[in-house]
């Protein structure tokens, strides 16, 4: 920009006037002052349990816009759920980071097997996790199920296959999850509640 | 002025005065020490609710991550490990913005509107406004602002303000798992922590006592000590108040440079009355274009 000596003059001036008037009390602009916009007005809520332990506290997610069909949700924002009979809104610093954890670039989202031999795990199908279990379930109890003991007794066990199964689960999922168990014949069976 | 959803007390650098007709309730958070598990809850609340992300500390010997407040940390749980009765105790303590009813900062921020102070009694930065000076820092008796080297603006905990404009509770409060932290009324929380102070004496904590400081007119984040006879301990200080540096500067240095800069204002406007503007005599003019050639 290309200044003559009065044109300066007349800008600094300007500039003092405006600064000084400001000064005194007489705002060039209004100072504008607000809160934050509250950034969960219309996002959806969904309710879940925090996946970590085994207080199982209740979490709300809140993902992006209303579920319009052209909407891909994403959450962006993660807390306790007040009306939750456990945890009444609160959570520790693993529960209050679960924003994080969901949105992890080293969070697994499917099954991988790493053969024997093998240095790196592959991609499988859910079908293919779930038939090779119980594959190898159904080999190991062929081999070591225990009919009777040593009086004859039927006692039906299979002790060399153990169940450890999550804590966050609902009562009825806990009752099936018992029944397939013990009618198979487990008896190493613990839940992640009393790690 | 765009749509208030708190109403605006004090506004710093502002000679005009605010809106002050509606009576809102005053808000408070209370820390009780004595409950605290130093979790951290509270901070990966705020992290996750501000949207802020620190860089990974390190470790220097303590819990107590990040070493100190920053621009993306707002609140921090120091640790400190003393022997104010002989054997050791182990203090922890959520600090934090104050949330003064008499702000050095507010006192000290030479920008309009930069720090505002709402009815409610939540003191928050509008960073659109903040030029960076640092001078909140300066006025802050309990060194809480930070300037960001990001984008040179001062930050530090809002007390969740856009939450408790809409009428929910700060982050940090709702996570609380021990209940050490507790949000309401300044009303409610005075007597709420009276009662834990009460309940403490009688359980062999003679001291026991609400830190809400005088000097700064009241916190809105008051803290039940176990130890309140000697808040350095906590590394609080124990009678705050807003340096006198600050004090000289707003309360007489600035309004005196105002009369004189009104004064030089007036002495101006009456030399041009009187004297008139400088004019070039026509003779001179052309006496210059002869010299010229």
């Amino acid at each position: 920009m290309e200044l003559s000596r009065r044109q300066f003059f007349k800008l600094s001036g300007a500039a003092l006037a405006g600064s000084s008037m400001a000064a005194l009390g007489f705002p060039a602009a209004e100072a504008v002052a607000e809160v934050r916009e509250f950034k969960l007005s219309r996002t959806t809520e969904v309710r879940n349990t925090c996946p970590y332990c085994a207080v199982a506290c209740g979490v709300i997610m809140y993902s992006l816009g209303d579920r319009a069909q052209n909407n891909r949700a994403s959450i962006m924002h993660i807390e306790g759920d007040a009306d939750h009979p456990v945890s009444r809104g609160s959570l520790c610093p693993k529960g209050a980071g679960l924003l994080d954890f969901v949105h992890s670039p080293s969070r697994l989202l499917y099954p991988q097997y790493r053969a024997p031999g093998e240095s790196g795990f592959k991609r499988v199908s859910w079908d293919w996790a779930t038939d090779r279990i119980a594959h190898l379930m159904k080999e190991d109890r062929d081999r070591n199920f225990v009919a009777k003991n040593a009086q004859g007794e039927d006692v039906n066990r299979w002790l060399t296959t153990g169940m450890l199964a999550a804590s966050a689960s609902t009562n009825e999922a806990g009752f099936l999850t018992f029944k397939t168990v013990r009618s198979l014949g487990i008896l190493g069976f613990d839940n992640q509640a009393r790690v | 002025m765009p749509l208030q959803s708190l109403d605006i007390a004090a506004r710093s650098a502002t000679t005009l005065p605010s809106p002050g007709i509606r009576r809102t309730e005053e808000v408070a958070k209370l820390i009780d020490i004595s409950k605290c598990i130093g979790c951290k809850a509270c901070q990966a609340a705020c992290m996750e609710w501000n949207d802020l992300r620190d860089e990974v500390g390190f470790n220097f010997g303590s819990y107590q991550n990040p070493a100190d407040l920053t621009p993306a940390s707002w609140t921090l749980m120091r640790f400190y490990e003393v022997e104010p009765a002989g054997h050791l105790e182990w203090l922890i303590r959520k600090d934090g913005c104050m949330h003064c009813a008499e702000p050095g900062c507010l006192e000290a921020c030479p920008s309009p509107g930069a720090i505002v102070k709402y009815s409610n009694g939540i003191v928050d930065f509008v960073e659109e406004n903040c030029i960076g000076c640092g001078y909140c820092i300066t006025g802050c008796p309990f060194n809480i602002p930070r300037i960001s080297k990001q984008d040179d603006k001062a930050y530090k905990c809002t007390l969740c303000s856009d939450r408790v404009a809409v009428g929910l509770e700060p982050a940090c409060i709702k996570a609380c798992p021990t209940q050490a932290l507790v949000f309401g009324s300044k009303e409610a929380m005075r007597e709420h922590a009276a009662d834990r102070v009460a309940e403490l004496q009688e359980r062999g904590f003679k001291n026991a006592g609400i830190y809400d400081p005088a000097g700064v007119g009241g916190t809105h984040v008051i803290y039940v000590l176990q130890h309140a006879d000697q808040p350095e301990l906590y590394e609080l200080p124990k009678d705050p108040k807003i340096s006198p540096v600050v004090k000289l500067w707003k309360g007489i240095t600035k309004p005196l440079a105002m009369l004189a800069l009104g004064a030089s204002v007036l002495v101006g406007f009456l030399h041009y009355v009187d004297v008139g503007p400088n004019e070039v005599k026509h003779e001179k003019k052309a006496s210059d274009r002869r010299d010229r050639t």
